[in-house]
């Protein structure tokens, strides 16, 4: 070792360190300047770009979705409202994996596939960082359970939301309509940059027709996050504007009456004042409670109102239609009149049928005996079918085609709700377009009874009554009696529409019909007689009943035997007070046989609920408190 | 530093300084650094005073180390040197055959009493025996010097790539051959090398690496690939760095680093923090600061009269660099990210030790040319 030593040469040595030394310290500055170059040009040539990336970072764009406006009867009592729900909501983009997220939420509460298939769906049309709502109303239970464990999930939320609510349930439903949750048809038809945080949409009657109404505005807040998305602090808001309220025409207590009414029968009853067009009541059986739609009915329930028997969720008031049957007799006997085809004391003798010069086929009158020598009054109060066979052959089809219509038959009534269907009121032109069909003269004759091809909806039924008993000046029936905007404090009144007026030749051809239906209820033969009793105010009605198949030549028809499907359908029509009418309703009980047993009791406890509020007192306050 | 010995205008600090025998220009700029560290620190931990203590505890504990070791003999370091190598060996074999396993890696060794991470250990004893081994030779080093050092440094190198720690085993690997590139290796044979490294760089990249290297090299060059995957760190880090400006968010008002958009960010990537919340100015004074350390420590070695303590001194001094260099490059996305913190201000305890025991040893080096004379 020591020779080694004296080679070493420590002058060099040191020198050769130093030079090293040097040069590694000018490495040192070259490469921390290329370090202080990269700092530059990420601080000051592109500091706009990260700026904007560190803004995009932090602040976020939320919508805060509007109030749904509220719906009210005219008398105040809440229809429809919102409520406070548990909702468990995902934030995608601060999930892993999706699937092995709800796998693990599925171990705590129950998720259908239909409800992960519409939470896909809903999380299409939101952007990753928003909250995308998979169950809606969670139990008591399942908040508890999910609030537990919820720190084990990225990016799932339980959130309180408001959530459409119908205080009345399955009352009112056909007037209403229903919300439910938006889907893919939605999705078309609605403005997205409005929608974005609503989960819900009108999708039947008031609640669809009145959606731009009800909806309101979307509000939206610039809020700061941090990285797994929380909102730390809002930076500024521009508030969502509530929908507006809906006051409607509706009367809860009427429409509560009629329904109840029906017991377990199906059919439907239409009450508007004719003064105005407000429809009172709009009863449809029977109902169903649009609760269940709100947050997406399960297939169970579902399965259940699909009862092919019973249809619930078929809006008999606008979209059943109906063979308006002997309903029909005073309008075509006022067009007898106005077309002076008869006289008012004129006769015809009812034989128990009718026969069309050259033919053989008989057309029954519901009396096999027949009314003999029947006059117009005759012919109302005790619903000769005869009398208006032979009043149809001098009409003929296109004079009572032409009168009808002035009456709003076969046509929408235009009624602010969905789904209305306009009815049919036979014409030659109709036979020749729709069946490519001349029209036989057989069809003018139960075209005459309102039967054959004549179909009426409820509401055009009430409708018509309501115009009658106004000697045709007939009011667009309406639902929403004003739009209240709640922020402006205004109350928008719906000015109420006049869509016809039959002008009236003589004044005294109305008497006259007003009178016959005056004696179908106060006469002692009227076939409505029975409701007469007690009565403090006159009531103009007919009672009508509709074939709901044909009966063949010379076939007896059997009520007992038919069975209940194919039972005649029950039709009432009424209005009042006869002097000063307030009130038009017509009922319909669906397989209900004879209208006079049926469907005329339904009529008059509604006038009477109408017109003598006191005598109901006891009862309406009851049911209040039901509420 | 002759100035030093002078009596009576010496202040009394000095004098302390001196009987502790600490260089009081890098005791004042590692305490500025520290200070600097424990500021960014604060923030970047979202104010969390237990944090700070806890790293504030680990740096008086260095600290007292580091006086330790100052006051070490020349002498004795250079004696330690074979038997802190073989050691460190020993214990990195020991780590592969029993070590603990963290965030996929077995780095540490539990003795029960502590638990210890070897590879740590083997930046200081690298550059030792090196240092030890070349300074009894005849420089500039010869070809089989060379290969013997050569030796010496892969052993343990590729020991710590095994665990695998990519970060250390490039720390440790600089430590040896910074040793020997001071130590005067030729050009021609760093030329070699450089070849050699490049027509092997392939094999290296297929064989040598792990998936998770090759994907941390390949996001390095291009991390919009995958942006939330592994680019995201990159892009999160480029994002605070560059929002920052010239000026800064402010202390504390960093939004990436506070709304925890910047991972990691008390540790490997506090130099992002730094750069939001202090803009450009901040960080080229945080550099600045850097390169007077470095520049400290290169001043050591070189006026040091010893080729061990030349040798050594100027190897940690560039070790530091190594730390300092690797780490900004890899949050501003020039580098890939290896876990190399950012040396006496990333939180953590092990490498602040390293560090400064190095720094220590450095001091120990710088006056041992004053007092053992």
């Amino acid at each position: 070792m020591a020779y080694r030593e004296q080679l070493k040469d420590n002058y060099s040595e040191t020198r050769l360190i130093q030079r090293r030394l040097i040069l590694s310290a000018v490495i040192v500055l070259v490469l921390m300047s290329i370090v202080l170059g990269r700092l530059y040009v990420l601080q000051v040539v592109e500091h706009d770009y990260f700026s904007t990336l560190s803004n995009s970072n932090r602040v976020r764009l939320k919508a805060l979705p509007p109030t749904r406006g509220l719906i009210y009867d005219r008398n105040g009592v809440v229809l429809a409202d919102n409520l406070p729900a548990y909702r468990l909501e995902i934030i995608r983009e601060q999930v892993d994996d999706l699937d092995d997220t709800l796998q693990h939420l599925s171990e705590y509460v129950d998720i259908s596939k239909q409800e992960i298939k519409k939470f896909r769906q809903a999380s299409h049309r939101r952007r990753p960082f928003e909250s995308v709502p998979l169950l809606f109303n969670l139990s008591d239970e399942e908040l508890a359970h999910l609030a537990v464990n919820l720190h084990k999930f990225q990016g799932v939320e339980i959130n309180a939301r408001l959530t459409r609510n119908y205080p009345l349930g399955k009352h009112a439903v056909h007037a209403l309509g229903y919300v439910g949750r938006i889907d893919v048809k939605d999705l078309n038809q609605l403005d997205e940059a409005n929608y974005a945080g609503t989960s819900y949409i009108g999708k039947l009657g008031l609640e669809k027709f009145y959606e731009n109404d009800l909806h309101g505005t979307v509000g939206f807040q610039r809020v700061e996050v941090n990285a797994s998305g929380r909102t730390l602090r809002v930076l500024d808001e521009n508030p969502p504007i509530s929908g507006h309220n809906l006051h409607l025409t509706i009367d809860s207590n009427l429409q509560r009456l009629a329904e109840d009414m029906f017991k377990n029968e199906s059919g439907s009853v239409v009450a508007l004042d004719p003064n105005n067009g407000e429809v009172l009541a709009l009863v449809s059986m029977p109902s169903f409670d649009p609760n269940l739609f709100v947050n997406g009915i399960s297939t169970k329930d579902y399965k259940t109102l699909r009862d092919p028997k019973r249809r619930p969720l078929f809006n008999r008031a606008l979209t059943g239609q109906y063979p308006p049957g002997s309903t029909t007799k005073p309008f075509f006997g006022l067009a007898g009149l106005e077309y002076s085809v008869i006289g008012n004391k004129q006769t015809t003798f009812c034989g128990g049928y009718y026969l069309l010069p050259n033919e053989e086929r008989r057309y029954r009158d519901w009396k096999k005996t027949g009314h003999g020598k029947t006059d117009l009054d005759k012919a109302i109060t005790q619903s000769c079918d005869v009398y208006f066979y032979s009043l149809a052959y001098s009409l003929g089809i296109d004079r009572m085609s032409e009168f009808m219509k002035q009456f709003g038959f076969g046509r929408r009534t235009g009624i602010d709700s969905t789904s209305e269907r306009p009815g049919l009121m036979p014409s030659r032109e109709w036979k020749r377009r729709a069946r490519g069909m001349p029209w036989f003269p057989g069809e003018t004759l139960i075209t005459g009874i309102g039967q054959g091809a004549f179909l009426v909806t409820p509401l055009q039924l009430a409708s018509a009554t309501g115009a009658l008993s106004l000697k045709g000046k007939r009011y667009k029936p309406h639902l929403v009696k004003s739009i209240e905007y709640p922020v402006e404090s205004i109350d928008l009144k719906v000015i109420p529409v006049i869509s016809g007026t039959y002008p009236l030749k003589k004044e005294l051809n109305w008497q006259h019909i007003v009178n016959g239906m005056q004696n179908v209820v106060h006469g002692i033969r009227g076939t409505a007689h029975r409701i007469a009793e007690g009565l403090s105010y006159k009531i103009a009605g007919k009672t009508g009943t509709a074939q709901v198949f044909g009966i063949a030549q010379d076939a007896e028809y059997e009520e007992e035997e038919v069975i209940k499907k194919l039972r005649d359908h029950a039709l009432f029509i009424a209005f009042a007070p006869v002097e000063n009418p307030k009130i038009a309703v017509a009922v319909i009980v669906e397989n209900g046989g004879h209208g006079s047993s049926v469907a005329a009791p339904i009529a008059r406890k509604m006038l009477d609920a109408y017109l003598l509020p006191d005598q109901n007192n006891g009862d309406t306050s009851k049911q209040e408190t039901d509420l | 530093m002759n100035r030093a010995m002078d009596g009576d205008q010496v202040s009394i600090s000095r004098r302390v300084l001196d009987a502790f025998r600490l260089d009081p220009t890098l005791m004042m700029l590692l305490f500025i650094l520290s200070a600097f560290g424990l500021l960014i620190l604060f923030s970047a931990s979202g104010s969390n005073m237990d944090l700070l203590f806890r790293q504030l505890t680990r740096l008086g504990i260095a600290s007292v180390l580091m006086i330790i070791v100052a006051n070490v003999s020349l002498r004795l370091l250079k004696k330690l040197s074979l038997g802190f190598y073989l050691a460190g060996v020993l214990m990195l074999i020991a780590v592969i055959a029993f070590g603990e396993v963290g965030k996929g890696a077995q780095r540490w060794l539990d003795l029960g009493f502590l638990r210890f991470q070897p590879s740590e250990f083997m930046k200081l004893a690298m550059p030792m025996m090196v240092a030890s081994y070349l300074s009894s030779k005849v420089l500039p080093v010869g070809w089989k010097d060379l290969l013997v050092s050569a030796g010496l440094v892969l052993v343990p190198v590729l020991l710590i790539a095994k665990q695998p720690d990519l970060g250390t085993s490039i720390l440790v690997a600089s430590a040896g051959f910074f040793v020997l590139f001071l130590a005067g290796v030729r050009w021609k044979i760093f030329m070699i090398l450089g070849i050699l490294v490049s027509l092997m760089a392939p094999l290296l990249w297929k064989f040598a690496l792990h998936d998770y290297q090759r994907g941390r090299i390949l996001t390095m060059l291009n991390p919009e690939n995958d942006p939330l995957g592994s680019g995201y760190h990159i892009i999160q880090s480029k994002i605070a760095i560059g929002s920052g400006g010239v000026y800064g968010k402010g202390w504390l008002n960093g939004t990436q680093s506070q709304l925890d958009f910047l991972p990691e960010r008390s540790t490997d990537f506090i130099f992002s923090v730094f750069g939001e919340e202090f803009g450009l100015f901040g960080a080229i004074l945080l550099v600045f600061l850097y390169l007077l350390i470095i520049y400290r420590g290169l001043y050591i070695a070189a006026v040091s009269e010893d080729t061990y303590g030349r040798l050594l001194a100027g190897a940690l001094s560039l070790t530091f660099f190594v730390y300092l260099f690797v780490n900004t490059g890899m949050v501003t996305g020039l580098l890939p990210v290896v876990g190399v913190p950012l040396p006496l201000v990333s939180y953590g305890g092990t490498s602040m030790v390293t560090l400064m025991v190095g720094f220590g040893m450095i001091m120990a080096i710088g006056s041992a040319k004053r007092f053992l004379r």
